[in-house]
């Protein structure tokens, strides 16, 4: 569906802002950051859904699921200790404030 | 019931919105005020993007539940681990779901290529490739993992490793060249056997890659671990023709390449030094300049000389997140700045497990921003401190990175504690740090040990300051 060329440029654009987002981030934010984007290749998670849906032998199956049970763990995972990290960092900024 | 082409044309626009989201939240994501609704617009992109997957899905009934199954089964024990972990150990957590995400790369990639013929030549490179990255991802971070919740505690090393690992990744590429071009030598391993043996020695080398790294140069490889996932997965949505994880991975995967060069050059050491060559082994010649005798002192002195100080300066290391000391060093400090001392922390950029592990621990205890200090603006304030007091710190304050020549992390910056009027180094034991480097500084003059476990120290040194006072 998306053209060789097309999906080239996707590809370009996307490392462009990759670079830009995370260039004017403050050293304090790293750790939660690397989380914040370790959760976001969780979007694995549609990916390994599609390829299981389509899974038409038991070996396929199996790598499949075991496929979406990574993906669902890296999604949730990621979520959970990124938005504990970054709650913490609220309540120093508040009392600053 | 809606057309194909509406519900595929439904799915990709739910896609871009996901997309959307995923930047907007790691931009939001990059100032500490906005932090937390970043994330949140990012998982509502996530469960956008996979309620509508799992909605329009076309699947049997079997794998239909086998999909809603295993969300459910990697979902739950993710969200139970990841709200049970403590602070401390979230670098292990994070290289944990990292590798996940790796390891689920490499699985729909295993997937194509099993299916293997109704794919052109340039789908199953494409596939080949993210395969080879997620796997590579996956296993290392375990590693990773293992290294840092202290599973495994020796860094494998020996003679001719390098090329024991060039002869690896050369096998896995050209497993890789057999399986996309089926061409297979003349050797009994075309088709299936040759992805199983692509697969295997990809998840080889990511360990024989990650074994030999040193613990102080986890927080590199982790972040270079996270760039690759993404990387994986950004390849893997070119195959299955998924803009979401096209843009998502390759933002990751850019994002991820340049936090990886900050850290690298926090340490003052190319990306290629840290995953090549075997730190630490030189140590034991390079570190003959330690001059001088450790020089204990006890709590009840140390929290004398702390009390009537005027300013103080904290340097909070890797000791500090192993025992949880963060809460008792902010009541210390809050102790001291009620006897009119000036308290201040200083936190080298690769202090802890990660660049920002120490701010994250800091935080947690509700130590505000502002005397926080990073590197830059610190190291000319440490000539006028009556202590600079050491938890659980070492390279980071190693004065040998400035001054010898020999050893392993000459030239890396470092915050400049020796400059203090007095030292008060809290360490566990007189042995070397995580680094097994030998530190000058514990051998100065203006040098005094204050050996234990960093929460009991900082507790002796919180009665010992009140005793004073």
């Amino acid at each position: 569906m998306i053209d060789g060329v097309i999906a080239l440029y996707i590809f370009m654009l996307a490392a462009f802002t990759g670079y830009e987002v995370i260039s004017r981030v403050p050293v304090i934010l790293h750790t939660p950051l690397m989380s914040g984007s370790n959760f976001v290749h969780g979007i694995v998670l549609v990916g390994a859904m599609v390829a299981l849906a389509a899974a038409d032998t038991t070996l396929l199956r199996v790598i499949g699921v075991i496929g979406v049970i990574l993906a669902a763990g890296n999604a949730v995972g990621g979520y959970v200790v990124t938005e504990r990290m970054l709650k913490m960092f609220v309540t120093a900024g508040r009392k600053k404030g | 019931m809606p057309s194909v082409s509406s519900i595929q044309t439904l799915t990709q626009l739910s896609y871009l919105v996901a997309a959307a989201l995923f930047i907007l939240g790691l931009k939001r994501m990059s100032s500490p005020v906005t932090a937390v609704s970043g994330v949140r617009w990012a998982g509502a992109g996530m469960v956008l993007a996979t309620v509508v997957t799992l909605g329009f899905m076309s699947a049997s009934p079997l794998n239909l539940m086998l999909v809603i199954g295993a969300i459910a089964v990697g979902g739950i024990l993710a969200w139970i681990s990841g709200k049970r972990v403590a602070m401390t150990d979230m670098p292990q957590m994070i290289a944990l779901y990292n590798g996940m995400g790796g390891g689920a790369a490499a699985a729909i990639a295993a997937v194509e290529l099993y299916r293997g013929s109704e794919h052109s030549i340039a789908h199953l490179a494409i596939a080949t490739v993210g395969g080879f990255i997620g796997s590579v991802s996956f296993s290392g971070s375990l590693i990773a993992f293992a290294k840092l919740q202290g599973l495994i505690t020796k860094s494998v090393r020996f003679g001719g490793q390098k090329f024991l690992n060039l002869g690896i990744l050369l096998l896995t590429v050209a497993l890789g060249f057999v399986v996309v071009s089926g061409f297979d030598f003349g050797l009994p391993i075309g088709g299936l056997p040759a992805v199983s043996l692509f697969f295997a020695c990809a998840l080889l080398l990511g360990v024989a890659m990650t074994l030999p790294i040193g613990g102080a140069d986890m927080p590199v490889v982790i972040s270079l671990y996270n760039a690759l996932t993404g990387l994986a997965v950004g390849f893997e949505g070119f195959v299955l023709d998924n803009a979401a994880m096209i843009i998502a991975g390759t933002v990751v995967g850019a994002a991820g390449t340049l936090l990886t060069q900050l850290m690298a050059k926090a340490m003052n050491r190319s990306l290629s030094n840290v995953l090549f060559s075997n730190f630490g082994e030189s140590s034991a010649a390079g570190g003959g300049t330690v001059t001088g005798t450790q020089k204990a002192i006890e709590a009840s002195d140390a929290g004398v000389m702390m009390a009537y100080s005027q300013k103080i300066i904290i340097v909070p290391g890797y000791g500090l997140a192993v025992a949880q000391a963060q809460h008792k060093v902010w009541e210390l400090a809050q102790l001291l700045i009620d006897h009119g001392v000036k308290v201040r922390f200083a936190i080298h950029p690769v202090a802890g497990r990660m660049p920002g592990h120490m701010n994250v621990l800091l935080a947690e205890a509700g130590v505000p921003y502002d005397l926080i200090s990073d590197l830059d603006e610190i190291n000319a304030e440490f000539e006028t401190a009556d202590v600079a007091l050491i938890i659980g710190a070492n390279d980071v304050v190693n004065p040998d990175a400035r001054a010898n020549r020999a050893s392993p992390i000459f030239g890396m910056p470092i915050l400049n504690a020796d400059k203090a009027k007095n030292v008060i180094v809290i360490k566990r034991g007189q042995g070397q740090g995580f680094s097994g480097i030998d530190n000058a500084l514990f051998g100065l003059d203006q040098t005094r040990m204050l050996y234990g476990d960093a929460q009991a120290a900082v507790g002796q040194l919180i009665q010992a300051v009140k005793a004073a006072g």
